[in-house]
């Protein structure tokens, strides 16, 4: 990856905003949006008048059930009269919103920019899974009727085989992740539960459960990013977005390896050129990692090269990964405990990690001194990595 | 896909975007190409496995805004931004823009969707006291133009006495007035002025560029003034240090998938000095030997509906004027303006003003 380093203006998040994360929410898409960038705004303390351009983030239109729902969510944004443009890279969204609100900011021709984030999945009808039915080659492979989870359970599979792993040195991170969500005041689906709640879980397809996988939800969130200036001027505790990546693999997820997300790697080494970081293990203290299943945070970990190949269930058994260890991950619960409203559950990492520099995240902040922290998503065809890295004034 | 990239790639002087390019952008909506997470389907046929790929759902136009962008930041060097339409494939096509209105309010209507165009042209023409014959004498410019434009679909040797013949499909509309689908793919290739200048020296620049989106609601917008043109022409118009529009432009490309807006982008553009946009039009002022040509490669009523590629088809066709190479249509342009519009039932649009050196 070629990455130029002559980047001009520095861009800082000065405020985050989060709905509910809830299964069948009464409000429409619109006022989700709303209600994030509304407490975006006020954290940031600002007015959507100071607003000079909008970035929507969403996942696919059939979940929402519009045709153009960046034009749908555009006046619930914030955006009216004012430069908007939704983005998208399925899953990867969530943190792909904020990597193009940087570079609004970044270009030069923004100071003060609202990137959201809305999904609301439970409109879908039989069932959310059946927009997945629709995510396919359409020649080749959505003949056969795929559902997402088979080839998460695939990949789940490959991974375990390839590096020896049992499936209840995976369930832990349910149980870590449900467990931290019950500090968070947004959560959907955290709880106590056990490594053997997660075993005996209903058998979705096999080896994914019940407790290995995120729930069905509905919810936004919104980040308010700003040039330096106006940074100086509104806090004196700026979080500096230090370095984005992001990557694509080939449509043809049957002709890669499965137990390793190398487009992850490429994309986090894009993002850590340009922050600088040489050692992510090391320099990276706190990280939000996608985890919409619980194999995918410890594939994602060693991805995102905060583990070694096939070393991220040891770290985690270890404790490593708690919030009071060396190398917190996920202290919000994640998409297992807080909810995975896709788009807004990313975008919710990111607003994690802002609380957490910031010193901000009440229960949930993590033990040990923290100035750097990642947040990354995924999704396509296990096809995309995106990567946001940040840091504290 | 990969056959516009590959004609982008050789016309930029590109042997391999795999190792040359940083960044690639497309540009789609779901329910077009009836996928879910379209963006999956982009990487490969453009060079763009394991590099920073991503979708906005938007025009081509606003697709160059995101490039632009990006260059700007000092982080990327070559951005390519491709756009296609694959409407042909779509069976139900009105059914689909009526998922765009609002679910609760408007969709339960079941109007033919173009019933808030016909809405917004009565209002439009009522404002500005024109009538049917001027929608008609737009049709037949662009349809003549299109003749000169070996990519048009929807050419025709028509008069506006003609076209004002036809029965209405939703007052004041007539099937002519509505531009019609195509199949196309655009690429363009993007690059900061000092690494452009290693590939060419025929290099077309981006003096300025814009975008917006006005309100959802079509209940509590402006039916009769393109607020989304205004604000972006305004953006662009201070990037390009743009101070009198009617006068400093050679051509101008304006989105005309309904006839009557190509008057109100016009209008939005401030391209008419304060003259009377009818009497303009009446006086082929907009002809291709007028004072200001309007869409020479007859438009979208002539070149066809490109989807979310329309706004690259305008920059197409504002290259090849400024490079010299609009056979048959060649206008003397070293600086021009292009306009975009999503289309019914949106308010985003976008403006690029683009120069070339003498």
């Amino acid at each position: 990856m070629k990455t130029n380093l002559n980047i001009k203006n520095r861009v800082a998040i000065v405020g985050a905003g989060l709905t509910l994360f809830r299964r069948r929410m009464l409000d429409t898409p619109k006022e989700l949006a709303w209600g994030a960038v509304k407490m975006a705004l006020e954290s940031a303390g600002l007015d959507i008048k100071d607003v000079e351009a909008v970035v929507i983030g969403s996942a696919p239109d059939a979940f929402d059930g519009v045709h153009m729902k960046g034009e749908y969510l555009s006046d619930g944004s914030g955006g009216i009269g004012k430069p908007t443009m939704r983005v998208y890279v399925g899953g990867g969204t969530g943190v792909f919103t904020p990597i193009a609100g940087w570079w609004h900011v970044a270009s030069g021709l923004f100071d003060v920019v609202i990137a959201v984030a809305e999904e609301k999945m439970s409109p879908a009808q039989p069932h959310p899974q059946y927009v997945f039915k629709h995510i396919w080659d359409p020649i080749i492979e959505r003949p056969l009727g795929l559902n997402l989870i088979w080839i998460f359970a695939m990949e789940m599979h490959r991974y375990m085989y390839r590096y020896n792993i049992k499936k209840e040195d995976v369930a832990l991170v349910s149980v870590k992740n449900k467990a931290n969500a019950l500090d968070h005041p947004a959560a959907q689906a955290a709880g106590k539960i056990t490594v053997d709640d997660v075993l005996k879980s209903e058998i979705l397809v096999w080896p994914v459960q019940r407790l290995d996988i995120s729930p069905v939800s509905d919810g936004a969130a919104a980040i308010v990013m700003v040039s330096e200036k106006i940074a100086r001027r509104l806090t004196d505790s700026p979080v500096w977005v230090e370095g984005v990546g992001w990557a694509l693999d080939s449509t043809h997820w049957t002709n890669r390896d499965l137990s390793y997300p190398k487009y992850l790697e490429v994309a986090a080494r894009m993002a850590y050129k340009m922050a600088n970081i040489e050692n992510p293990r090391k320099e990276i203290d706190v990280a939000e990692v996608y985890d919409p299943f619980d194999y995918k945070e410890l594939h994602h970990m060693e991805g995102l090269m905060l583990a070694r190949k096939g070393e991220a269930p040891i770290l985690t058994k270890e404790g490593i990964t708690q919030r009071d260890g060396d190398l917190p991950i996920n202290p919000s619960g994640g998409l297992l405990g807080v909810g995975n409203p896709i788009a807004a559950a990313g975008l919710m990492k990111v607003a994690e990690i802002f609380w957490q520099l910031r010193y901000e995240a009440g229960k949930r902040q993590v033990k040990k001194p923290v100035y750097t922290g990642l947040a990354q998503a995924w999704g396509d065809l296990m096809q995309v990595g995106t990567v946001i890295i940040m840091r504290g004034g | 896909m990969f056959e516009a990239a590959s004609r982008a790639y050789a016309d930029a002087g590109i042997d391999d975007p795999r190792k040359t390019v940083d960044a690639f952008v497309t540009c789609e909506e779901d329910f077009w190409s009836g996928i879910s997470i379209f963006d999956e389907f982009t990487p490969d046929q453009l060079g763009g496995v394991y590099k920073p790929v991503y979708t906005i759902t938007s025009d081509g136009l606003i697709g160059l805004a995101s490039a632009y962008m990006k260059i700007r930041t000092g982080l990327f060097d070559i951005v390519v931004v491709e756009a296609h339409s694959k409407a042909s494939e779509i069976i139900t096509l009105n059914d689909i823009i009526n998922f765009a209105y609002d679910p609760i309010y408007n969709r339960p209507l079941n109007l033919n969707p173009y019933f808030l165009a016909g809405l917004e042209a009565t209002k439009y023409l009522h404002k500005i006291g024109g009538s049917r014959y001027h929608l008609s004498l737009i049709v037949e410019k662009n349809k003549t133009n299109a003749l000169k434009n070996p990519l048009a679909s929807y050419a025709s040797k028509i008069t506006a006495e003609d076209v004002n013949k036809l029965k209405p499909i939703i007052e004041p509309l007539n099937p002519l007035d509505i531009a019609q689908p195509i199949d196309v793919s655009i690429v363009v290739v993007l690059a900061r002025s000092d690494i452009a200048k290693k590939f060419t020296d025929r290099i077309v620049w981006i003096d300025g560029i814009g975008w917006a989106t006005e309100n959802p609601s079509i209940e509590n917008r402006d039916w009769s003034n393109a607020a989304y043109a205004r604000i972006a022409a305004n953006m662009a118009y201070k990037l390009a240090d743009i101070k009198n529009p009617a006068r400093e432009f050679d051509m101008a490309i304006v989105d005309d998938k309904i006839s009557y807006k190509e008057l109100e982008h016009i209008e939005a553009l401030r391209l008419t000095g304060g003259k009377n946009v009818l009497r303009l039009l009446e006086d082929g002022e907009f002809n291709i030997k007028g004072s200001l040509p309007v869409n020479p490669h007859g438009g979208e009523l002539g070149v066809g509906w490109a989807l979310e590629a329309s706004g690259l088809v305008a920059v197409l066709e504002g290259v090849h004027q400024l490079r010299n190479e609009a056979v048959g249509r060649q206008i003397s342009a070293k600086k021009i303006v292009i306009q975009s519009w999503r289309g019914i039932p949106t308010t985003t649009g976008a403006v690029a003003v683009l120069t070339i050196d003498n």
